[in-house]
């Protein structure tokens, strides 16, 4: 599989703040991809860089194979993006600003009516975009983004503003692209929401890209313990085995191991103790995680 | 090419859809049609054609208004897009910067030519059909001050992207532009009378004079309309027009260098810029 979107070595500067420093990465087809970190970490400039908006000091940027900065834009036609906060022109309707967008990537602005219905827009089509609310403003948003069968998509921060419902319809779209082979990268501060269905995360602090992996690749290579909560039917002495690393903050017994292999043999041997009355396994979260990346890189910077 | 037709349909039913088509057209009518029939009234039947008359006094009220016009629907076009956040989402598609500047420039001309040729085109319907005879040569200078009214109108929303491109906020943008407005609708011709008066004809010359009105783009535009044979008796130029005649080509080409300079320069300018 080919990278559709590959950054490496880049460097941003803005005047005296380096927005990005030594950045490199490749995004493949068919792959969710999380981009997270704080504010300021660079995560919007970066997908400015890729939608060529702006330019690197160092660096070299290639989405769907060309440079997006130097002015060649067919690439752009495949390309989906929905900026963190989506405006558009109050003045006209719903339908009228998605078949604009619709004819500058040349597609028949017909085709792209399902896409109102798909987005629960379809009742506001006819209405004066100047009366939508946010949320409705970002259903259309997410429609433009998906006008033309896209191959790359970049959100940034699409989920905010969402309600509930449009919430879970949204990730079902995304899905339904991803398995169709498009690069989607969602840049987001909503870490559960992405923990299950990111394949790929990265991480960005200050500029610096932190981590970059799989969920279990960055488990491992965090090295934070795995929790195991055990619960004993009795308060009589902890059993022997228990007499591992405990995590002294949580209440009752919580042991932390280090790695699958030994979370497995403490499986085996709780499960065959009578005392034990129920076990809960906790890997890191994308939440942990995230914070993990962000405190090893304080001393650094 | 398509993109830019795509973007100035789009500027067009904006246009529309916010009352600016409407607003200036019926501006432009009422101020044609009074002063077609205020302005022709004083002269009665004394042998001049009352469209000559109409058409010193429309070209006397563009000057004025065209370029005020023209700014205001144009200061705003690149700086006002990038603060609301519209741009972005432009730039993401398959669109140059300079197919957004070209598509937004034929778009704001279109609204201008059609506000300018159905505001004045009232009053000359109106005289037509009460009845007033005038010479094709009357009818032909009428002609060419609408032609030209849409020429200055262009080279002051060229004027307008070229701030709008260059400045960082909408407040700056509309500051600049009433300043450039007064510039070159008031400020530039009262320093040039201060300083014929001063000068006396010593250092400054027909040709120069000629130079120096090229400096202006209402200063083209005044000359275009305001010296032709019929018209300059009324117009108060004849004087000016007898001692500087640059003729018609160079000075419509003038205005078309007005109108390439400052879009060229604002193509160049919004290309670089980073958003």
């Amino acid at each position: 599989m080919t990278a559709t979107v590959t950054v490496s070595h880049v460097e941003k500067r803005y005047r005296a703040v380096r927005a990005l420093r030594d950045v490199s990465f490749e995004l493949l087809p068919g792959r969710l991809s999380a981009l997270v970190g704080h504010n300021g970490a660079g995560k919007t400039t970066l997908i400015k860089l890729m939608l060529g908006l702006i330019r690197a000091e160092h660096g070299d940027i290639r989405v769907l194979g060309e440079d997006p900065a130097a002015g060649e834009f067919s690439a752009r036609r495949l390309l989906g993006y929905l900026p963190e906060n989506v405006a558009f022109n109050a003045a006209l309707t719903g339908r009228e600003t998605l078949a604009f967008y619709a004819r500058l990537k040349q597609i028949a602005p017909a085709t792209a009516w399902p896409l109102l219905e798909r987005v629960g827009l379809a009742p506001a089509a006819d209405r004066k975009v100047g009366t939508y609310s946010k949320g409705m403003r970002q259903r259309l948003g997410l429609a433009q983004a998906l006008l033309g069968r896209p191959r790359v998509l970049l959100l940034d921060e699409p989920t905010t503003g969402l309600d509930p419902a449009l919430r879970q319809t949204f990730y079902e779209i995304l899905d339904e692209l991803r398995d169709d082979g498009a690069t989607v990268l969602i840049s987001s501060h909503a870490l559960n929401e992405l923990e299950d269905r990111a394949e790929h995360v990265l991480i960005m602090n200050r500029g610096v890209l932190a981590a970059q992996g799989t969920m279990s690749e960055l488990r491992k290579i965090s090295q934070l313990p795995i929790r195991v909560a055990i619960e004993l039917a009795d308060s009589g002495p902890v059993p022997d085995w228990m007499n591992g690393p405990h995590d002294p903050a949580a209440p009752g017994h919580v042991l932390l191991v280090a790695d699958d292999a030994q979370k497995m043999m403490l499986l085996r041997t709780a499960a065959d103790d009578p005392r034990v009355r129920n076990i809960e396994i906790a890997a890191p979260t994308l939440d942990e995680l995230y914070a993990h990346f962000l405190n090893l890189q304080e001393p650094a910077a | 090419m398509r993109t830019i037709a795509i973007i100035a349909a789009k500027e067009i039913q904006e246009g529309l859809r916010n009352r600016w088509v409407l607003a200036t057209t019926l501006l432009l009518a009422a101020l044609a049609l009074s002063l077609t029939f205020l302005g022709s009234a004083p002269t009665g039947n004394v042998g001049a054609g009352a469209l000559d008359v109409v058409v010193v006094s429309l070209s006397s009220l563009t000057i004025f208004l065209l370029p005020l016009i023209a700014l205001l629907i144009s200061h705003d076009a690149v700086v006002g897009e990038m603060e609301r956040g519209t741009m972005i989402l432009l730039l993401s598609y398959p669109v140059g910067r300079g197919q957004v500047i070209l598509g937004k420039f034929v778009g704001h001309v279109l609204i201008l030519a059609f506000a300018t040729v159905i505001g004045y085109g009232a009053a000359g319907l109106a005289l037509m059909l009460t009845g007033v005879s005038s010479l094709a040569a009357s009818w032909y200078a009428f002609g060419a001050m609408l032609g030209s009214s849409v020429m200055l109108g262009a080279v002051f929303v060229a004027i307008g992207y070229l701030i709008s491109s260059l400045v960082r906020d909408r407040g700056t943008a509309a500051g600049l532009s009433i300043g450039v407005w007064l510039m070159m609708v008031l400020v530039f011709d009262m320093a040039l009378l201060g300083i014929l008066v001063v000068d006396q004809g010593r250092i400054i010359s027909g040709p120069i004079l000629n130079a120096l009105l090229f400096l202006n783009p209402t200063d083209l535009y005044r000359l275009t309309n305001l010296t032709g044979f019929n018209v300059s008796q009324f117009s108060g130029m004849a004087g000016l027009a007898g001692s500087t005649n640059p003729g018609l080509w160079p000075l419509l080409l003038g205005l078309g260098v007005w109108i390439a300079v400052p879009l060229g320069l604002s193509m160049l300018s919004f290309a670089r810029r980073e958003l």
